[in-house]
């Protein structure tokens, strides 16, 4: 700048300096970035597990739902004078004269006899006993036949025939399913709460280390924008990266759950946590759930990282504005 | 070009650190601010800085009014300002070079642009071999010819500089004296910060003393 030198002077100096690639504005990763990196994977880790079975819950508890109220059951009483045989063809004609039936299926001696055979045992006689008998008919869920108008006609044909819609049972499944998928919704909010508010926290502790640097950029000329996005660059891949490894583990911790239940089907240990905790199979939403926490948790690490900075420049300003938080020189 | 009016200052309820401060900067100045320990100096440096306001006055920065400047428009200002802090304020993660370079860069100037202005700057304050050195391996006096050279790379329009020859060797101090004596020449205004009465000696400038929160000034 100062010294008497021509340009080929220059070039030539120049070229015998050797500089390394430009460090980056914002150093990489230090202690408290890695400590960060860490909080991160381990809250996202827990939102993904507790997405993930708040998913299963709902999926197992609609699956439950549509079982129910797929099917509904007309039993004949036996009575006297009446063809059992004749009677249970004929409920199932008027069962299958109704729009929304999709199939009716007269349950055999055979399936019926297996139906009792714990509480009546082998070899018994259907015929010595008042055994009534059942026709299943699958119905359109969408647009289910009218349950009342099927009883009418079966009071007016077959007055031994009663319809078992499931709706008790349906209904108490229901609210079951509603109030766990509640119960699931409710610790899913707490759990994202407490995730956000301890990346917030992490990375604003993170960033306190980071002061001097904003200070500095601050003072050699740079806009409040550019530092923000400096920082925000540096913090959002640190955020990616946890958030993508605790939510990678916990999506490979399903799969890996799922293809081991598939690989040991029947085995005591298999049957036991199937009955405890059903099948650990995650459908499509489920994972794409986990990716938006990962998306979601690097986007809030970054929006704080930039706020953090905004802050600090404020602050740095109200100590221009108020000379009585400022060092006496 | 800087212009305070009876500019006072106080910490919270405290007494005035500094008190009716009435003068000008002009264009192409060279001065010495000078006084005792504790006189105020590094906070006058830090008003003429715009990192802090006075509690009473007014301060008039390249014609404009201080205390109506948003804070959005306080770094565009400060680009025009070269400054070197008694603590130096490196970034220890960059180079000497990298540190150098930090205005420019953060101005959006391409590094290809800057290159030789830097390193050419970097060996006349004698830096010529730590160019690629971190400052945390610097001395008290290499790191403060970095800051001299980070606050000179962007020809600013006012050159601060607190205690700049604070940690050096007498030779520097005057290399350093030079430089500035040379930067004024070119047309940059230079207000140092300094108790050597030697360095003061050395250059025919107007030195304005501040003792017990007043200001003397002898051109």
């Amino acid at each position: 700048m100062t010294e008497q030198a021509g340009p080929s002077d220059n070039q030539k100096r120049e070229r015998m300096v050797t500089l390394r690639p430009m460090a980056p504005i914002v150093p990489p990763v230090n202690v408290s970035g890695h400590a960060l990196m860490v909080v991160i994977a381990i809250m996202s880790f827990l939102c993904a597990m507790t997405l993930g079975a708040v998913t299963m819950v709902q999926e197992k508890a609609e699956a439950w739902q549509g079982d129910v109220s797929r099917e509904i059951t007309i039993q004949v009483k036996p009575d006297d004078g009446l063809d059992m045989e004749a009677a249970l063809t004929e409920v199932r004609t008027i069962a299958l004269s109704f729009p929304g039936t999709l199939s009716a299926e007269i349950v055999d001696r055979a399936s019926t006899a297996r139906l009792l055979e714990p509480w009546l045992g082998e070899g018994f006689d259907m015929d010595e006993l008042p055994v009534p008998r059942l026709v299943i008919v699958t119905i359109d869920e969408s647009a289910p036949p009218d349950f009342s108008a099927i009883r009418q006609e079966l009071a007016n044909n077959v007055p031994a025939a009663t319809l078992d819609d499931h709706r008790a049972w349906a209904n108490r499944l229901i609210s079951m399913a509603r109030i766990t998928v509640l119960i699931g919704v409710g610790i899913l909010t707490l759990m994202f709460a407490t995730t956000m508010l301890t990346v917030i926290f992490a990375t604003r502790g993170a960033m306190a280390g980071n002061r001097h640097i904003v200070e500095v950029l601050h003072f050699v000329g740079a806009e409040t924008s550019f530092i923000g996005s400096e920082f925000q660059k540096r913090f959002l891949l640190i955020g990616l990266k946890g958030a993508a490894f605790g939510g990678g583990v916990a999506a490979l911790g399903f799969l890996l759950l799922g293809a081991w239940q598939s690989n040991s089907l029947a085995t005591a240990l298999n049957d036991q946590v199937t009955a405890l905790f059903g099948r650990f199979t995650l459908s499509g939403a489920g994972y794409f759930g986990i990716v938006g926490i990962v998306v979601l948790i690097s986007a809030m690490t970054a929006v704080t990282t930039r706020l953090t900075v905004i802050r600090t420049i404020r602050e740095i300003d109200r100590q221009r504005a108020d000379p009585s938080l400022a060092e006496i020189g | 070009m800087i212009h305070f009016e009876n500019v006072g200052l106080r910490y919270g309820m405290g007494p005035e650190v500094l008190r009716d401060l009435t003068f000008d900067i002009p264009k192409r100045s060279f001065q010495f601010l000078t006084g005792p320990s504790g006189a105020g100096k590094t906070t006058l440096m830090r008003l003429l800085f715009m990192s802090l306001k006075p509690t009473r006055g007014l301060i008039r920065m390249f014609d404009r009014d201080i205390s109506v400047i948003p804070g959005e428009e306080l770094p565009l200002l400060r680009r025009r300002i070269g400054i070197v802090f008694q603590d130096f304020r490196l970034l220890d993660h960059m180079t000497t070079y990298e540190n150098v370079a930090l205005p420019l860069r953060v101005r959006g100037k391409d590094e290809a642009s800057y290159r030789s202005d830097v390193i050419e700057l970097l060996k006349w304050v004698g830096l010529g071999e730590r160019i690629n050195v971190l400052p945390p391996v610097l001395s008290g006096g290499e790191k403060q010819r970095v800051a001299i050279a980070r606050a000179l790379i962007d020809q600013p329009e006012i050159l601060l500089a607190d205690e700049p020859t604070g940690n050096v060797d007498p030779p520097m101090a005057q290399r350093l004296l030079n430089l500035f004596t040379e930067l004024n020449r070119l047309g940059t205004a230079v207000v140092i910060a300094t108790h050597d009465l030697t360095l003061m000696d050395r250059v025919d400038a107007r030195r304005m003393i501040l003792s017990e929160g007043r200001l003397d000034i002898y051109d």
